[in-house]
């Protein structure tokens, strides 16, 4: 299971199936009139951050496409076997030995300095094993979006399906999600998450899954009470009354009336669990290759003389500007969706 | 107060001159209280009528300089006595509020603090105004929930607004709103939200109580039912603008205006039985929608060319009796586009 | 309302008993105690090492309760235990947990207690401020600075801090703790205040949304054309309508005081009970790191009942239902 999901070419799959679901929800919401108004407000308040995201999703979707060619990397023989993705694949320079200032010509340390193998070459200097930041900056998008975005595609179902028929079922069923989210919720979620980890062991699945399960009590609740108020009603009655079936009426009166709470939180949750992550990345036990594992080594090097400011500096500028883009966008987001602050408006 | 009663507008406590309150729509704004004047004499009950959205709630807003953001009131006076409101300054608009001037508001059931006891609220607004104990307001207040009609006042004065039917909630604003015995009452559709009989009971009540005071009161209302029984006089009011203004026997009895006219047609009293009832084709034009020129002009049936782009004349068919119509202002020729302006101007010059 | 308020613990104690299931789940299922023991004693323990181990720490009972064993195994042993307050050694060095509990409360209170409240009231403050000038460029000045505050990780307040106070300024000490009353703030001070600021952006965006849907509210027009001024509307009436959600999210945050912040005390060198907490991850000390948990979600179910009850008295219509 492990290896299949590790594969490059489930990767290079998924990066498929996603352009694909982007085409069909891009055609579904220029078909609805009210998603396209949504869509189209959202644009005119927040073009900058939008092409912010925009660029972030496009070299996570290149860092996600990876194939083996069986060409090296400059006299590495390793590369020629492994797959490499294409934002890998735009930095033909083999790592360097240790740490190097922006633009350096020469190591950090040493008496004197060695030169470098790719002097001048790394815009943003090299980490302690001689990677070029720049890169390791870039490949930490892919992992900060699978963060954000697995996370959101697990809990959000979940929260859903428990949510929805609690709120619609009523008595048993809703006293047991109710437990079960009442359970959850009352440990505290970092102390869970932690625990979550430390169980399933470690790994980017096992953490978005961690993240997962903490995360999607709190969009369960909302679900639930706002299923309760769409159960009762008037058309849903009538709906009932003429015989549309249970499920029939969830699927055509529930659900697309969840839908705005849906979109608003998918962004608002986002954020967070890329703010999480890196917490758990200091923690030792975050995902693989994320800013937080950069910004976590940042306390032995701002300790150092003279001082190793590159990678700290360049994994948190990559989460703040991605973040930022985000809450800006979610901000925009719960404006035009929610009808409470609609009604403000208008 | 005193002072509010001999005035230079003679005998008016309260005169409204060429009020504008506007809204953005889109990228213009609208005058959604678009050049209002009128005056409220002491005693006296001035009736503003007119559809749901013709700009009745932000008049009396405006007045007391409470129109809600992203509003603003524009320009025109509103006299107190001597006092300019549009231009005190906030110290001082803050004594007038509640004091001089009182409003009570469309909404009893989401009026009051939900958090307060409602006898708080009362003595809160007294406390606000006068430098007494609260004990001794606390004594008033149960005075005026007597004064009132509140049964029980000595408990109700504990209860929280959620434990209080909609008929005593609106008792307890007209308590609070007369708690200072304001010279100017705003009631905004004060019986609307209630049932029948508890809105002819408030009714009587607000009449009692301004034999009493001397209050001035502009009641905002629809319903003309409510209009006969308690005003003095009318001011109709149409698309942000007043349309026709005079005695409540004369504007009732023979309107002039075509839009009061279809007003009362409409009332299902009037028609005759048999005959189908009168309505007052198309729709209330949204704010986005209102043009220069007379904004009943898209619905009216006595609608001239130059109807929709010349603001409606002032014309005065018989003394303290207005009308805004350029049907009733002899031959549309004589009127040059320009003229519709100085008449007001004129007014202003009274 | 003494039938609500037993109702409400009796939900509470039920609550307690699910939080323990789940634990029995993580803890006793899903890591099994011989993975336990092996990353306790190291890759290369031999068998008997590893059952010797887990006789001293109670994980060689049975798993779940069965014949012949109806009490002596561990879901009964894991429930006893927790519901006595008797947490055992720690997994990695066989410390008394409840005695390193006990010390490490008082620095954590002592850190998360100033942090929490002067965090709160100026996160009130401020929003109360900003949702005043709504709709202006005060308002949006203050809701674009919120979010960029929310868009940095607190590992980068932490980091910014200790290199700008420790290493530029040198105000305080970056790191360390000492219990005498006399100096111990010198400790705390940079910790509390990266703790405010951290969550400042957080807070301001979350009470705004709640205190200007209050402003548009009815009650504060009536409140206004009464007469009462700026400060006294928002203060009095806005406030004081706004309690139900600012109790809320009080009470999220009492757990907190008690177990302080992980990251804040791990990164400050503060010896509190985050300290204990990641020391416990590093560890592998999974007994330590299970009792943290429960003793969090115990002091947060308290904390729900409280605000419960604590509604009541906010909110006439909740008190005299
Ligand atoms: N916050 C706002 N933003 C934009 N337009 C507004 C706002 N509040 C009111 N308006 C507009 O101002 C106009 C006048 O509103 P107002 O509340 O005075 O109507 P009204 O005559 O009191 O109606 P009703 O009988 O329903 O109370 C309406 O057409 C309304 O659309
Ligand atoms: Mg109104």
């Amino acid at each position: 299971m492990q290896a299949i999901l590790e594969h490059h070419w489930f990767s290079n799959a998924v990066v498929a199936a996603l352009l694909l679901g982007s085409v069909a929800l891009s055609v579904f919401v220029h078909r609805n009139e009210l998603w396209r108004g949504a869509a189209r407000e959202l644009g005119r308040r927040r073009p900058v951050a939008l092409g912010v995201l925009a660029v972030y999703v496009g070299i996570g979707l290149a860092d996600s496409v990876a194939w083996v060619d069986g060409r090296m990397q400059g006299e590495d023989v390793v590369s020629a076997h492994q797959p490499r993705s294409a934002v890998e694949r735009a930095f033909g320079g083999r790592p360097e030995k240790t740490y190097s200032r922006p633009f350096a010509g020469a190591e950090l340390y040493g008496t004197p300095p060695r030169p470098l193998a790719f002097p001048g070459r790394h815009p943003l200097g090299t980490d302690i094993l001689g990677r070029d930041t720049l890169l390791l900056t870039l490949r930490g998008v892919r992992v900060a979006l699978l963060v954000g975005g697995l996370t959101s595609l697990i809990a959000i179902p979940l929260a859903l399906l428990f949510g929805v028929s609690a709120g619609y079922f009523g008595r048993r069923v809703d006293d047991v999600v109710f437990f079960v989210m009442s359970t959850l919720a009352s440990i505290p979620g970092i102390l869970l998450l932690i625990a979550l980890v430390m169980a399933l062991g470690q790994g980017t699945l096992q953490v978005c899954l961690a993240l997962a399960v903490t995360s999607w009590v709190s969009f369960c609740r909302i679900a639930r009470g706002e299923t309760m108020k769409l159960r009762e009603l008037d058309y849903v009655h009538a709906a009932r009354l003429m015989g549309v079936s249970e499920v029939g009426i969830v699927w055509r009166h529930v659900l697309p009336n969840l839908m705005h709470l849906v979109v608003i939180t998918f962004v608002l949750m986002f954020s967070g669990q890329v703010l999480v992550e890196a917490v758990l990345a200091w923690l030792g036990i975050g995902a693989a290759g994320s800013w937080g594992q950069m910004i976590a080594q940042a306390k032995d090097e701002l300790s150092r003389e003279p001082v190793v400011y590159w990678n700290v500096l360049a994994a948190g500028a990559g989460m703040f500007v991605l973040l930022l883009a985000i809450n800006s966008v979610g901000d925009a987001i719960r404006d035009i969706l929610d009808p409470r602050t609609r009604r403000e408006r208008e | 107060m005193a002072a509010a009663k001999n005035d230079s507008a003679g005998s008016e406590s309260v005169r409204v001159r060429d009020l504008v309150t506007t809204f953005p729509y889109g990228s213009r704004r609208v005058a959604v209280v678009d050049q209002v004047s009128f005056g409220v004499a002491p005693g006296e009950v001035l009736a503003l009528v007119g559809e749901s959205g013709c700009g009745k709630s932000m008049t009396a807003l405006s007045m007391l300089r409470l129109v809600p953001k992203p509003g603003r009131v524009e320009g025109g006076s509103v006299r107190l006595g001597e006092t300019e409101v549009l231009e005190l300054d906030v110290p001082a608009m803050r004594r007038l509020r509640g004091h001089q001037m009182a409003m009570i508001f469309q909404e009893p059931m989401s009026s009051l603090n939900p958090v307060q006891a409602v006898g708080a609220q009362v003595v809160e607004a007294i406390l606000l105004h006068e430098d007494t104990t609260v004990r001794a307001a606390r004594k008033r207040t149960v005075e005026l929930f007597a004064a009132v009609g509140i049964p029980d006042p000595r408990t109700r004065i504990d209860a929280y607004p959620h434990q209080l039917s909609g008929g005593l909630k609106q008792r307890v604003m007209i308590a609070m709103a007369l708690a200072l015995r304001p010279t100017v009452l705003l009631a905004d559709e004060p019986t609307t939200a209630l049932d029948v009989t508890i809105q002819a009971q408030i009714l009587r009540l607000m009449r009692e109580l301004q034999r009493d005071t001397g209050t001035a009161i502009l009641l905002i209302t629809h319903d003309l039912g409510v209009v006969n029984e308690m005003a003095d006089r009318v001011a109709v009011m149409y698309g942000g603008k007043i349309v026709e203004m005079g005695n409540r026997r004369a504007v009732l009895g023979e309107p002039s205006h075509p839009y009061t006219r279809g007003l009362l047609a409409a009332m299902p009293g009037r028609a005759r039985r048999g005959e189908p009832l009168h309505e007052i084709t198309g729709v209330v034009p949204q704010p986005a929608e209102w043009q220069r020129g007379c904004r009943f002009a898209s619905r009216c049936p006595e609608r001239l060319p130059h109807c929709t782009d010349q603001p409606a004349p002032r014309s005065e068919p018989s003394p303290a009796r207005e009308v805004f119509c350029h049907a009733r202002v002899g031959a549309p020729r004589d009127i040059d586009p320009g003229s519709s302006r100085p008449v007001v101007a004129a007014e202003e010059g009274e | 309302m003494l039938a609500y308020v037993v109702r409400r613990v009796a939900y509470g104690l039920v609550t307690v008993v699910g939080v323990l299931f789940l634990l029995f789940l993580l803890f006793f299922t899903i890591t099994a105690p011989d993975d336990v023991a092996r990353k306790a004693l190291g890759e290369k323990a031999q068998q008997e090492q590893i059952d010797q181990w887990k006789r001293l720490h109670g994980y060689d009972r049975p798993l779940l309760p069965g014949p012949g064993h109806v009490r002596d195994n561990m879901l009964v042993e894991h429930f006893r235990r927790m519901l006595t307050f008797d947490f055992g050694r720690s997994d990695a060095d066989d410390t008394v947990i409840l005695d390193r509990i006990k010390d490490g409360a008082v620095p954590s209170i002592l850190l998360t207690t100033p942090l929490f409240l002067v965090g709160l009231c100026l996160g009130i403050l401020l929003s109360l401020f900003v949702a005043f000038f709504r709709e202006t460029y005060i308002d949006r000045t203050g809701v674009f600075l919120a979010v960029l505050g929310m868009s940095l990780s607190i590992l980068l307040y932490i980091i910014g801090a200790q290199f700008l106070v420790g290493k530029l300024l040198r105000w305080f000490p970056i790191s360390g703790y000492d219990p005498d009353p006399a100096v111990v703030w010198r400790f705390l001070a940079l910790p509390v205040v990266v703790g405010i600021l951290s969550s400042l952006g957080g807070n301001v965006r979350f009470y705004r949304t709640v205190f200007v849907e209050e402003v548009n509210r009815d009650y504060v027009r009536t409140a206004r054309a009464k007469g009462a001024g700026d400060g006294r509307v928002m203060l009095r009436h806005v406030l004081g309508n706004a309690m139900i959600p600012i109790l809320t999210n009080v009470v999220m945050a009492i757990p907190f005081l008690f177990t302080g912040s992980l990251l804040l005390e791990a990164f400050f060198g503060i010896p509190g009970l985050g300290s204990m907490t990641v020391d416990a991850i590093d560890n592998n000390d999974f007994a330590t790191l299970r009792t943290m948990v429960y003793i969090d979600a115990l002091l947060f179910i308290l904390g729900q009942i409280l605000t419960d009850v604590s509604y009541t008295v906010a909110d006439p219509r909740i008190r005299l239902e």
